[in-house]
């Protein structure tokens, strides 16, 4: 079973019919405690990072997750989810986030033309830095995803696995071990997106 | 690269679609659900769906409508029509919408689109603006383009904007439902005057009007079309090539 965390952040809903489209068991969890019985784990997220990271401290559930982390769980952070992933962000003041991965949240404006706008909102297309990440087992270099987010990770580790031209190469995806992240929506992805959600499920536990 | 968006637009009365030339004497197209599906289906990057019901009961079978869409097709779903509190943005975003569009629930209280903003984000509320040429001045329209609310356009734009408001639907009444093209003069204004995604909407007949769009405004980030979707006049699959062929950027 797939836990989809729910610490009072976003709409799951849709997240829950994907993977009910590719024929998925996921459930949403509040509960800690029932974390355990999952096999897999997914992080959503949207809004901004100090309440969401808050939120997810209150509930206990950063606990319970890092721990089915270190069980070797495969774990995948969506869009917030992802960044929460990280050491800390710089959104709006300094805040500390899971520490999973190596690396700190951006303003992207910092890092583009002045002339692109931000949010970076829409289909971007995605480049490949690890070919050999199991999210891209079932789509190609180029395919297109979803993106909506104004902040952007900055690994300073080796875990980027894609990235996506917005007027600079913006961090798309990242996978350390049987920790994965995508910054942009595979549950708003089309097939690309549903495609890259069976490949998780099906890395080895 | 990011590509430029192609945008069906439905509007829902009664569960059924919808959609009326110069906002008036509307028709029957087919259900929402199958229709939003068959979009996804061919390449739409994006749906709108519009409530235009006015009855409880349609409001119902709206949210009925949406949920199941939501349940089957996976592109970003915004939903319009009837917002006018931050308990409307709960309804449709519980099911399953990404982004939320207000329009007259915004000109009746301005503060809607930064609370709604300060809830759920400005990724996640849109402002759509019907405008009209009142003695060459862009005036804003409420009620479905039916009241000049005599606020001019470009400035109640950029006033959404600075509350929160992270993209914007520019329907130019003047060219909506003619099928002559996009209302280029009034998109680049609106351009000009905000930082945030644009959207055009009003006036598409052809695949030419959108390569023309694209091609002559680079701040424009989508077109938004109903009629000419629905009755298959423009295939959007064929749009798409198009326009990576026109060296437009598009998501094929």
């Amino acid at each position: 079973m797939i836990a989809i965390i729910d610490y009072g952040v976003g709409n799951l809903f849709s997240l829950k019919s994907s993977f009910a489209a590719i024929g998925e068991d996921a459930a949403v969890i509040s509960d800690p405690d029932a974390l355990k019985d999952a096999d897999r784990l997914l992080l959503p997220g949207v809004g901004a990072f100090e309440d969401a990271a808050e939120k997810l401290r209150k509930s206990g559930l950063d606990q319970a997750l890092l721990e089915g982390v270190n069980q070797g769980k495969p774990l995948l952070g969506i869009c917030l989810g992802m960044q929460m992933l990280f050491e800390k962000s710089y959104e709006y003041g300094e805040h500390s986030g899971l520490g999973l991965l190596a690396g700190e949240i951006r303003p992207i404006r910092d890092v583009i033309p002045a002339h692109y706008k931000i949010p970076h909102i829409g289909w971007n297309a995605l480049k490949f830095e690890r070919p050999d990440c199991p999210l891209w087992k079932y789509i190609r270099e180029g395919d297109y995803v979803y993106f909506v987010h104004s902040y952007y990770a900055v690994p300073s580790g080796d875990c980027l696995s894609a990235s996506a031209e917005y007027g600079a190469d913006l961090t798309a995806a990242v996978w350390k071990d049987n920790v994965f992240g995508c910054q942009f929506h595979p549950e708003k992805s089309g097939a690309v997106g549903l495609s890259i959600l069976r490949a998780f499920c099906e890395v080895p536990v | 690269m990011i590509t430029k968006r192609i945008i069906p637009c439905l509007d829902v009365k009664d569960g059924r679609v919808v959609k009326g030339v110069n906002f008036a004497g509307l028709g029957d197209v087919a259900s929402p659900v199958e229709l939003a599906e068959y979009y996804s289906g061919a390449g739409a990057d994006e749906l709108v769906f519009y409530d235009i019901t006015a009855s409880a009961e349609g409001r119902r079978l709206f949210t009925d409508i949406l949920t199941e869409t939501a349940r089957r097709v996976f592109i970003p779903l915004t939903v319009g029509g009837g917002i006018n509190t931050t308990a409307d943005f709960e309804r449709v975003l519980g099911c399953g919408a990404d982004k939320v569009s207000v329009n007259s629930g915004a000109i009746k209280n301005p503060s809607l689109v930064r609370e709604a903003a300060r809830l759920y984000g400005d990724q996640c509320v849109v402002l759509s603006a019907d405008v009209k040429r009142v003695d060459g001045v862009f005036r804003v329209f409420a009620k479905g383009g039916r009241e000049n609310t005599s606020m001019e356009a470009v400035e109640w734009i950029k006033r959404c904007v600075d509350m929160g408001a992270g993209e914007i639907v520019l329907n130019s009444i003047d060219t909506d439902g003619v099928k002559n093209g996009f209302d280029l003069e009034m998109l680049d204004a609106v351009c000009r005057a905000v930082s945030v995604p644009v959207i055009a909407s009003g006036g598409a007949g052809s695949i030419d009007h959108f390569i023309e769009l694209f091609k002559t405004l680079d701040g424009v980030d989508a077109g938004l079309a109903a009629s000419i979707f629905h009755f298959g006049e423009v295939k959007i699959r064929d749009l798409k090539e198009s326009m990576a062929k026109a060296g437009i950027p598009a998501r094929l």
